[in-house]
C-alpha cells in the first residue's frame, strides 16, 4: 500500500504539489519549534536551552516508530523508501565541516530558510552562503566529488549491518529519548546561567 | 531596522505585539515526526533543504555555457533531472518557506532583523553568517546531505551513513562552539 509513490502513478503536478504540501508542514513546525531563531539553535552548543535536540531526536523517533509499526502490518514496503547510500568517509569530513559552519553560522540550511521567512537578514545572508558553496563545490570540485561517490556503499541501515531486526533498534532509541530527555533536562539547569 | 539583543526582544520596538512561545519541543517535535512520516509514505523519501540550492546552481550553470555545465559531474547530476522548476526539492524547499513564513507571522515572530550574540556587532554578525553558510554548504555537498536530509531523513531509517554524519557534525559543532565561538554567542 504504502509508499503511494510505489503503488500509483503521480502526474509530475500533483508530485510537485505533494512537495509543496509536505514543506509546508515541514516549515511551519520548524518556525514553532524556535528553528527560525539563530540564538535558539546555538543555545544548544553550550547546554543551556537543549530545545533544537529535544525536537530533533522527537522527530527522528516518531518517524522510525511509525515506519516500523506500518512495515510490520505490512502497509509499508521499506524495500520502496530511498535511502541515501552510506558513505562514512564524505559523512564524517562532511559532518565535521558542516558541523563548524553551523556554530560559526548560526544556522543549518533547512533553518536559514526559517529564520529569513520570518524577517531574519542572517537568515539570508547564510542561504546565500549556502549558494556560493553549492556553485563553488560544482565547479571546483567534482573530481573530489567523484572519488567520494565511490565508496559509497547503498543502503546500509543499523538493522542490515548487525542482523539485529528493526524493533530492537527502536525500543533502543525510544530509551535512548527517554534518558536523553532527562539528561538535557538537568543540563539546562547546570548551564542556565550561560544563558546571555 | 532593529537588532534582537541579550532580551530575545527586538531592540527599541516597544510597541509591537509580544511573540507567541514556542512550542514545547516535544509537541513540535512529534508533529515534524509526523510530517517526514508523511513524506516517507506518500512520497517514498524523506526531507532535504540543500539539494535544492544545488539545482539553482546548476541550472544558472547551464544558462551561462551549457558546455561547462556538463563539464562539471555535479551541475550534470542535477541537470539530468530537470529545471529547477519541476525539481521536487526546490518545491519542497517553497514550501517549507510559505510555512515558515505564515507560522511566524501568526505568532508575531515575523521582524526585519539581524539575530545575534549580545557580544559581536551586526556586521560581525552578517559576515559570520555568510562564513558559517559557505563551510556549511560545502560539508553538505560532501556528505550529500545536511541536518535535514542527513541526520533527519537518515536516522529515521536508521541509515547507518547518516548517523555517522550527525555524530561528526555535533563532535565538531561543540568543540568549535567551546574553543572559539564563545564570545559569538555568549
Amino acid at each position: 500500500m504504502f509508499p503511494l509513490s510505489s503503488t500509483m502513478e503521480l502526474t509530475q503536478a500533483a508530485s510537485l504539489g505533494l512537495a509543496l504540501v509536505i514543506g509546508l508542514g515541514f516549515g511551519f513546525f520548524l518556525e514553532k519549534a524556535g528553528f527560525g531563531s539563530t540564538r535558539k539553535l546555538a543555545a544548544v552548543f553550550y547546554f543551556y536551552d537543549m530545545a533544537v535536540v529535544k525536537v530533533m531526536f522527537t522527530a527522528i523517533v516518531t518517524t522510525m516508530v511509525g515506519i516500523f509499526l506500518l512495515s510490520s502490518a505490512g502497509a509499508l514496503d521499506l524495500a520502496e523508501l530511498y535511502i541515501e547510500p552510506s558513505n562514512y568517509p564524505a559523512a564524517i569530513i562532511g559532518g565535521i565541516v558542516f558541523g563548524v559552519g553551523f556554530i560559526v553560522g548560526g544556522y543549518c540550511p533547512g533553518t536559514s530558510l526559517t529564520a529569513a521567512a520570518t524577517g531574519r537578514i542572517d537568515g539570508w545572508v547564510f542561504i546565500a552562503g549556502i549558494f556560493i558553496a553549492s556553485y563553488a563545490y560544482a565547479e571546483l570540485l567534482s573530481g573530489f566529488d567523484t572519488w567520494l561517490a565511490s565508496s559509497a556503499n547503498p543502503d546500509v541501515t543499523l538493522p542490515s549491518l548487525t542482523g539485529i531486526p528493526m524493533g530492537w533498534f527502536v525500543l533502543l532509541f525510544i530509551g535512548f529519548l527517554a534518558l536523553a530527555g532527562w539528561g538535557m533536562s538537568l543540563a539546562e539547569k547546570k548551564f542556565a546561567g550561560l544563558r546571555p | 531596522m532593529s537588532s534582537i539583543t541579550a532580551s530575545g526582544t527586538p531592540a527599541g520596538t516597544a510597541a509591537r505585539r509580544v511573540p507567541a512561545p514556542y512550542w514545547n519541543p516535544y509537541l513540535a517535535g512529534f508533529g515534524l515526526g509526523l510530517v517526514l512520516l508523511a513524506a516517507y509514505l506518500l512520497a517514498g523519501r524523506g526531507l532535504g533543504a540543500t539539494g535544492a540550492f544545488s539545482s539553482v546552481a546548476a541550472w544558472i550553470a547551464n544558462l551561462i555555457s551549457p558546455e561547462h555545465a556538463q563539464a562539471s559531474a555535479v551541475h550534470a547530476r542535477y541537470l539530468e533531472s530537470g529545471s529547477p522548476a519541476t525539481a521536487w526539492l526546490v518545491w519542497l524547499l517553497i514550501g517549507s518557506f510559505i510555512g515558515a513564513a505564515v507560522s511566524g507571522f501568526l505568532a508575531g515572530r515575523t521582524s526585519l532583523t539581524i539575530e545575534r550574540g549580545p557580544r559581536i556587532t551586526d556586521n560581525q554578525r552578517l559576515v559570520l553568517a555568510l562564513a558559517g553558510g559557505i563551510i556549511a554548504g560545502l560539508g553538505a555537498k560532501i556528505a550529500r546531505g545536511c541536518t535535514s536530509g542527513q541526520a533527519l531523513t537518515g536516522a529515521a531509517v536508521l541509515n547507518a551513513g547518516s548517523l555517522v554524519f550527525m555524530g561528526a557534525v555535533f563532535v565538531a559543532g561543540y568543540a568549535v562552539a567551546w574553543l572559539f565561538a564563545r564570545k559569538e554567542w555568549l
